[in-house]
């Protein structure tokens, strides 16, 4: 349906919008390339929404500017821009049927495409999100499973230069998130779409993620792969959005025998970075507090020095609530005062 | 944020105790019967002989008659039984239904004109009530309008009056463009009155339905109205439907201004039936057959919409 693409598809530049006194979206630049999986994640708050409306049109933004394609469309209307937007809520009208629903965006009268060929991109659609059989249904007669399907059909069936969706997993429940999740994957593989994803769910942006924007009060802090992210963050607020347990944050004064960077105030200690092992002579004496069983993993809580310490262990590792542990620390994340990263030194 | 299944209906979750049930179903029955009752009064009213109209004590079982639908549709005069046995025979049943009675047919009586105002005004002032209120609704619903508050009570406001209040200038008015006794002055007057309350109405509804269904039409190509066509008057349906009920209930039984303003060309139903009490004596029989037709229109009305009404219960069952 569609000649070749530009490299990258959209362009924000500097975007901002404020509503009365909340800045929304602050500054913002970002590109999203041709074929690319960019997800945005912040939590519930921090201006995604919003950035996908200022994108869409259906907000102007009160300086900066919106490229689709090479264009500058920033005062365009919403229906000239190209673009499939999943909304976070009310993505299906009640008064249609699946098969309406799916049909809805080809039949606009800006579009005019014939029946027959919207027959065809409907029964597609419907056959890769396996809802085929539920066509003749009304929207209301569905799983939440089959709507949120619906409601990503609704934006697959057109071709448009980028799909937009806000949040669209977040009301299912976690085992259809995590069939849905690779489904989404590899339907955009697939059809070679770009898509720009938000959510509040890490485990969503590192799994389907082809880069990674971590936004906050409507400012994008870092963009880049989920393993950039992850393992080199920009600061210690990034390094707390990606991993499982969360980052533990340590005040460097409490460290002994590990070499910090001068300026650091905070270490970032992941599980990976840190080892627990029987008393040794070692300088870093924690106390396990609790130890959560979760099957093939042990939670471990430490209490280090006062402050609590929460990484993995192998379940069977030995480890009794009370009992002295040391702890080894390997190339941990440094931070400034204000949380700014610090390269590690180099050993 | 769960998403709702259908199976679900908007009151309790709990099954009702077969007790339950049957008081309940008892007072809807019994509340039913004491609202019909009148009603029901009327229409066999309609079919008794006027003596039996006045009865007393009233008489339920009684030989039905269709003297009261001849006497409404008819104008007749009273003729000496000689002259009535002159005529040639009487050529239809109801020609000789009046004779029985010593009179003859004059002529047709304004009844079906009268009626037939009284579909037009009113079927018109709703549709255009409901039309214009649903313009307004959404305005008001989805545009950031200026002193929109203060627009929205003044709208009110005008239903704050009674009738009577306006009543002269209005009347000064009417006669001033020339709109009294017209069908368009009814019109144009019983749409001013009912739009307000369509304005209201339709903007509660209309908030219920939540932007995001326009705007994904606007993200894919529709334009604003054909977004309204399409997506929002379909859920307002209900909305539609009850307040067309009510604007038409309005201006169906509308007595007031329908005295003062019209007596003849333009004249409704509602100062029309009094006005047969007074033709030869108290034809009640003749009463209780216009109230009969009179009623029959809002009831076939409301239950060709009733469908909508019921449906609205299951709207914006989608992912609350
Ligand atoms: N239409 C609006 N009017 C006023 N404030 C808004 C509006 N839309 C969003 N906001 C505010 O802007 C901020 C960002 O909102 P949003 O983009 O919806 O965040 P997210 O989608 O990340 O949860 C929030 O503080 C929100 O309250
Ligand atoms: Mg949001």
């Amino acid at each position: 349906m569609k000649g070749a693409r530009a490299v990258a598809d959209v362009i924000l530049r500097n975007i901002s919008k404020r509503f009365g006194t909340v800045e929304a979206v602050r500054e913002l630049s970002l590109a999203v390339n041709d074929g690319e999986f960019l997800v945005l994640l912040g939590p519930s708050g921090a201006g995604k929404t919003t950035t996908l409306r200022l994108i869409t049109g259906l907000e102007t933004p009160d300086a900066g500017s919106v490229m689709i394609d090479g264009r500058d469309v920033t005062h365009d209307p919403p229906g000239s821009r190209d673009i499939a937007f999943v909304f976070q809520q009310y993505s299906l009208y009640p008064h249609l049927t699946v098969y309406d629903n799916l049909a809805f965006p080809l039949r606009s009268p800006a579009r005019r495409v014939p029946e027959p060929i919207i027959r065809k991109r409907v029964e597609q659609t419907a056959e890769l999100l396996h809802i085929a059989s539920k066509l003749k249904n009304r929207a209301t007669r569905l799983s939440g499973g089959e709507m949120q399907r619906v409601a990503i059909g609704r934006a697959l069936v057109r071709d448009p230069s980028i799909y937009l969706m806000d949040e669209p997993l977040s009301s299912l429940d976690a085992k259809l998130r995590a069939e849905l999740r690779l489904e989404l994957k590899r339907i955009q593989l697939e059809l070679g779409a770009t898509i720009l994803y938000v959510t509040h769910d890490q485990v969503e942006a590192m799994t389907m993620a082809s880069r990674i924007g971590v936004i906050r009060d409507g400012q994008l802090l870092q963009c880049g792969t989920p393993r950039e992210i992850y393992e080199s963050p920009s600061s210690s607020y990034v390094a707390s959005r990606l991993g499982s347990p969360q980052i533990n944050l340590l005040p460097a004064h409490l460290l002994s025998d590990v070499p910090v960077p001068p300026g650091t105030e905070t270490v970032g200690i992941r599980t990976e970075h840190l080892q627990i092992a029987a008393r040794n002579g070692g300088r870093m004496v924690g106390r396990v507090h609790r130890v959560e069983h979760l099957g093939e993993q042990n939670h471990v809580h430490l209490d280090y020095k006062g402050e609590m310490l929460v990484t993995l262990a192998d379940p069977r590792q030995p480890l009794q609530s009370g009992q002295e542990v040391e702890l080894h620390l390997v190339h941990p994340l440094c931070f400034d005062r204000a949380g700014q990263r610090i390269p590690a030194m180099v050993h | 944020m769960t998403a709702v299944l259908t199976k679900s209906s908007a009151h309790s979750i709990v099954e009702a105790s077969p007790r339950a049930k049957i008081v309940a179903g008892g007072l809807v029955i019994l509340y039913a019967v004491i609202t019909i009752l009148p009603l029901l009064w009327i229409v066999a009213t309609a079919f008794k002989s006027q003596s039996d109209a006045i009865a007393y004590p009233p008489k339920v079982i009684f030989e039905p008659t269709l003297e009261g639908y001849v006497n409404l549709f008819t104008v007749r005069t009273r003729q000496t039984p000689d002259f009535i046995a002159k005529l040639p025979p009487p050529e239809t049943w109801y020609d000789k239904l009046v004779r029985q009675r010593d009179m003859v047919i004059a002529g047709p009586s304004k009844v079906v004109p009268r009626f037939v105002n009284s579909l037009i005004i009113g079927f018109g002032s709703t549709f255009l009530a409901v039309f214009l209120g649903t313009l307004a609704a959404y305005a008001f619903s989805r545009f950031r309008i200026p002193l929109a508050d203060d627009l929205l009570f003044f709208i009110l406001s005008t239903r704050m009056m009674p009738p009577v209040a306006v009543a002269i200038p209005i009347y000064l008015m009417y006669r001033q463009l020339n709109l009294t006794d017209t069908r368009l002055g009814m019109i144009l007057l019983y749409t001013a009155v009912n739009v307000s309350l369509a304005v209201w109405l339709l903007k509660g509804f209309i908030d219920e339905i939540p932007r995001e269904y326009e705007e994904a039409a606007l993200v894919d190509g529709y334009t604003r109205l054909q977004a309204l066509r399409k997506v929002v008057l379909p859920q307002a349906v209900t909305g539609i439907a009850a307040t067309a009920i009510f604007c038409l209930i309005f201006s169906w039984n509308e007595y007031a201004f329908a005295v003062l303003l019209t007596s003849g060309e333009a004249q409704t139903m509602p100062p029309f039936i009094p006005f047969i009490i007074g033709e030869g004596g108290q034809d009640w029989p003749a009463v209780a057959a216009a109230t009969t037709l009179f009623v029959i229109p809002i009831v076939l009305f409301t239950v060709l919409l009733r469908k909508h009404l019921l449906r609205g219960i299951t709207f914006g069952a989608v992912r609350k």
